[in-house]
């Protein structure tokens, strides 16, 4: 089972994050599992999200306190200790930053990858929302599941133009980090 | 055929399929996306359906209960302040044998205001009449919504489905919607004897004195024992359509010989099952899942029990001066027995404190340890001063 | 340090019931109304307040916004506990004033039994809708205060509907037929006529209401920094007149001097944005649908005319062209 933990600032589709990330895993025939950690908080507040992949149907439902990987729609968030606690050894550091993935592993002292999600999608999608491109780059990194699993996940919350623009977003997002580098972590 | 789906909208589809004549509408965290999921799909024109968008949870469920007595198939979701509210029209809707679907997204009640998971809601209002089914997963919730208007037009007694808030609410899944052929065989049209009708006018709410009124409450009783050959029928009937139970009265897994059980409602269940199967635990134990705490179920409770040395009770709610509401009802169901184990009751996860996989080998220690009613997982140094 | 003190805002004697650091959401229109209201309203009260955004927003325990007494209790009762307390200061002898909050669901539609038994007992209460016409604190859905053909969660628009079917509920109407000394219309967009609104309300001994325009950007789809603009042109439009009522009689209203469109206060907002669809004759049948309504509140209400300039709040037009000035 692999357990991931999206955290974001309310507003950025945290919430759709997870859902589309387990939807994606669901379109490869996998069991998954993709929730909230719900607060009565407003735009901007952090937010965070649970998300599980498995070959098994998923029974546990409590919030994942050991994620392998995290993915981090706000690089502010980095300041807020919660934001880190509890990774697996070795896990995956994914972050939407405009920095290079040097410059944060530096500043933080631990493995980053750094991905410039929210310029990609103002880019492309003409929105500022870093969700997808953040998800691809994942998709990517950790081998997975293909970025078509992605789009199917998307085709069932789009259609026509924006569906287009989101796949192009996809493709671009996935140039911008080392195919498999995560692999191993994600086969662990 | 499966899909991802979140648990609020695979509810409203399920209802959906069930072809709810009236649906009364009333937002309140946690329940609000079964309501504005089915807003939707009637105003895709994928349902019809009179929905009522009403002024609070008191009209929601006396719409319901109008809705009902007028001979329609009628439906409503609420949580928490919302279920309190309208606690006065449960007791009517049940009271007139109504046969009332409602969703009851479990949430806690204030003060203190909080809008997370746990059973006070349903706990709150254990005596009103209504049928009681807990549901321990999303894909339970579906079955139990769709059988639960076949149980209330069978028994003609109003069902509340209980699935706890956010933990399956707001969950993304893969489920199974069953087709609408399916649900159609399963779920004739609704057809009530005493539907208001000027062709054959009655009197429906009337006033009852001392003379009848023991009489009335005797067959309110009565109907809700009776109500468990129902329950287990209605299931029995939807696995062999479906291929799934959803638990019919009561579930019990673990090892056959285990001499320790610990029993629970809803989603804490799910998170035990995989608990029980992958955990390495010293100690050996069953896992009881009980679906139907209305009624209450003593014939299956002692059979689950028998041969248990001790039982670990787990509530989610607690009756401030009592202790453990289920802990409390399961001591009363097992109180007949020749040889009944050692209960030993515990709440956790009051107002949606995580419930993790380690919950269930701390559970398992519960027996050895003193002391009667306890929340289990109380942090003790937050009852100092405030941070 | 210094910088702080050379700040004029900080110099100026303005009571902030309300203190900054609240969670509410970039341009929360509520907050604004409820920052406004407090501070005219001074320190001398006691708070009700219904559930919903504001509650949440400025309670999260251990932290409170609130420097003032403030109860709240459930979604329907805020009228009713600010009667009790009202109640109790009367039995007690004791003269600070009860202004009961509430947004438009704890007031035109759960919490209107106890309004209307509040207002009909005539207990000695300020009540303060902040209308920002939906259900915001549980996701957007529609209120009985939800404009006609606006989107919520609950009134979604799509091949069989429009949006909401009916209309936003008459609620000063339904207030002034109570026949109360004193109820009004505000915006945060005129924040000088809320607060000389507020004061009014305050001075007298008595059953007082004022409904605060209070935008959600959230909500109704427009940018936090929009919020003002958005107000004011409710206001402009006719859709959201200012008016106020005694015993039952319009007293007073804001008059526009020019005729602005509906569809520029609409176009706005996301949750008008259905409106706008060339392709959909329902679309245009709705627009008209609004200017409708915004005209025959100009005609009601009398809205046209030749009143006070409503950017002049404190009357020094109306002296300079020779008329008296407001006391």
């Amino acid at each position: 089972m692999i357990e991931v933990r999206i955290h974001g600032r309310g507003g950025q589709g945290n919430v759709v994050a997870a859902y589309l990330l387990a939807t994606a895993a669901f379109e490869t025939g996998q069991h998954c599992q993709a929730f909230p950690s719900f607060g009565a908080e407003r735009r901007g507040a952090p937010v965070t999200a649970y998300v599980r992949i498995a070959a098994q149907p998923i029974r546990r439902r409590c919030q994942v306190a050991n994620p392998a990987f995290l993915l981090v729609q706000d690089a502010g968030l980095l300041h807020i200790p919660s934001t880190l606690e509890g990774l697996k050894p070795g896990g995956g550091i994914l972050v939407n930053s405009p920095h290079s993935s040097t410059e944060l592993t530096e500043e933080y002292g631990r493995p980053m990858v750094a991905v410039p999600a929210t310029a990609l999608a103002q880019d492309i999608l003409g929105r500022p929302v870093p969700n997808v491109a953040l998800l691809s780059a994942f998709l990517a990194l950790t081998g997975m599941m293909p970025a078509s699993a992605l789009v199917k996940a998307l085709a069932h919350r789009f259609k026509g133009d924006v569906l287009e623009r989101n796949t192009r977003l996809i493709e671009a997002a996935t140039t911008q980090v080392i195919a498999g580098a995560w692999q191993e972590v994600a086969h662990a | 055929m499966l899909e991802a789906l979140e648990g609020s909208a695979a509810i409203a589809r399920a209802v959906a399929r069930c072809r709810p004549g009236v649906v009364a509408a009333y937002p309140i965290t946690p329940q609000t996306h079964i309501v504005e999921n089915i807003s939707k799909l009637v105003a895709d024109g994928k349902l019809q359906t009179e929905l009522v968008s009403v002024e609070s949870e008191f009209s929601a469920a006396s719409v319901a209960l109008g809705a009902s007595a007028a001979g329609s198939r009628a439906y409503t979701a609420s949580s928490s302040q919302g279920i309190l509210l309208m606690t006065e029209v449960l007791f009517n809707i049940s009271g007139m044998r109504l046969p009332v679907v409602l969703t009851c997204a479990n949430r806690a009640i204030g003060a203190p205001i909080n809008i997370w998971n746990d059973h006070s809601d349903s706990m709150a209002v254990r005596d009103c009449g209504w049928i009681q089914l807990h549901c321990a997963d999303n894909q339970e919730a579906i079955d139990t919504s769709i059988q639960a208007f076949r149980i209330a037009e069978a028994t003609e007694l109003p069902v509340m489905v209980c699935m706890d808030g956010f933990i399956l609410t707001h969950t993304l899944e893969p489920l199974e919607i069953p087709d609408q052929d399916v649900v159609d065989r399963y779920l004739p049209p609704f057809r009530f004897d005493r539907m208001l009708d000027p062709k054959n006018p009655l009197s429906l709410g009337t006033l009852v004195g001392p003379e009848y009124f023991s009489e009335t409450r005797h067959l309110a009783h009565q109907a809700l024992m009776a109500a468990t050959s129902t329950i287990v029928d209605t299931d029995r009937e939807w696995q062999t359509l479906t291929g799934r139970s959803a638990g019919g009265l009561l579930t019990v897994e673990g090892p056959e010989n285990a001499k320790i059980g610990v029993l629970a409602m809803g989603s804490v269940v799910s998170t035990f099952r995989e608990a029980l199967d992958t955990l390495k635990t010293r100690k050996k134990a069953k896992l009881i899942n009980l679906r139907a705490f209305r009624p209450l179920p003593d014939q299956a409770l002692r059979e689950a029990c028998a041969g248990l040395s001790d039982l670990v009770v787990v509530d989610r709610a607690l009756s401030p001066g009592f202790g453990g509401i289920l802990g409390g009802e399961i001591k009363a169901a097992l109180s007949g027995m020749a040889k009944m184990p050692r209960i030993h009751n515990v709440a956790i996860g009051l107002g949606g404190r995580d419930v993790p996989l380690e919950m269930w080998p701390r559970l398992l220690d519960v027996p050895t340890e003193d002391g009667g009613f306890r929340i289990l997982d109380l942090e003790p140094a937050k009852l100092g001063e405030v941070p | 340090m210094t910088q702080a003190n050379n700040d004029p805002r900080a110099r100026q004697p303005r009571f902030r019931g309300l203190e900054a650091g609240h969670r509410a959401c970039q341009g929360c229109g509520e907050a604004l109304a409820a920052r406004l209201v407090t501070e005219s309203a001074g320190p001398d009260v006691i708070l009700t307040n219904a559930t919903g955004c504001l509650e949440v927003f400025t309670t999260p325990w251990p932290q409170s916004a609130w420097r003032v007494p403030w109860l709240h209790s459930l979604f329907e009762n805020s009228a009713a506990i600010a009667s009790g307390v009202e109640a109790a200061l009367k039995a007690q002898g004791r003269r600070s004033k009860v202004i009961a909050m509430g947004g438009d669901g704890g007031t035109f539609d759960i919490g209107f039994q106890a309004l209307s038994g509040m207002l009909e007992r005539m207990h000695n209460v300020l009540y303060v809708c902040y209308d920002n016409e939906a259900y915001m604190n549980t996701g957007i859905q529609r209120s009985g205060s939800t404009p006609h053909a606006a989107m919520t969660t609950t009134s979604p628009p799509g091949k069989e509907r429009m949006g909401k079917r009916h209309l936003k509920k008459d609620l000063l109407s339904i207030i002034a037929a109570h026949h109360i000394p004193y109820a009004a219309s505000a915006s945060v967009a005129y924040p000088q006529d809320l607060r000389r609104k507020v004061r009014r309300a305050m001075e007298i001994d008595g059953p007082t209401f004022l409904l605060v325009h209070s935008p959600c950007p959230l909500g109704w789809g427009h940018d936090g920094s929009e919020t003002i603009q958005v107000a004011r042109l409710a206001v402009q439009t006719g859709l959201f007149p200012l008016v106020e009522l005694e015993r039952g009689e319009v007293a007073s209203v804001m008059p526009l001097r020019q005729k602005v469109p509906v569809t520029e206060y609409l176009k706005l907002q996301g949750r008008f944005r259905h409106l706008f669809v060339d392709s959909d004759h329902r679309a245009r049948e709705e627009r008209e649908h609004l200017q409708a309504l915004a005209d025959y509140n100009m005609e009601r209400y009398g809205l046209f005319g030749d009143g006070d300039d409503p950017f002049d709040a404190d009357g020094a037009d109306t002296v300079r062209r020779g008329g008296p000035a407001r006391a």
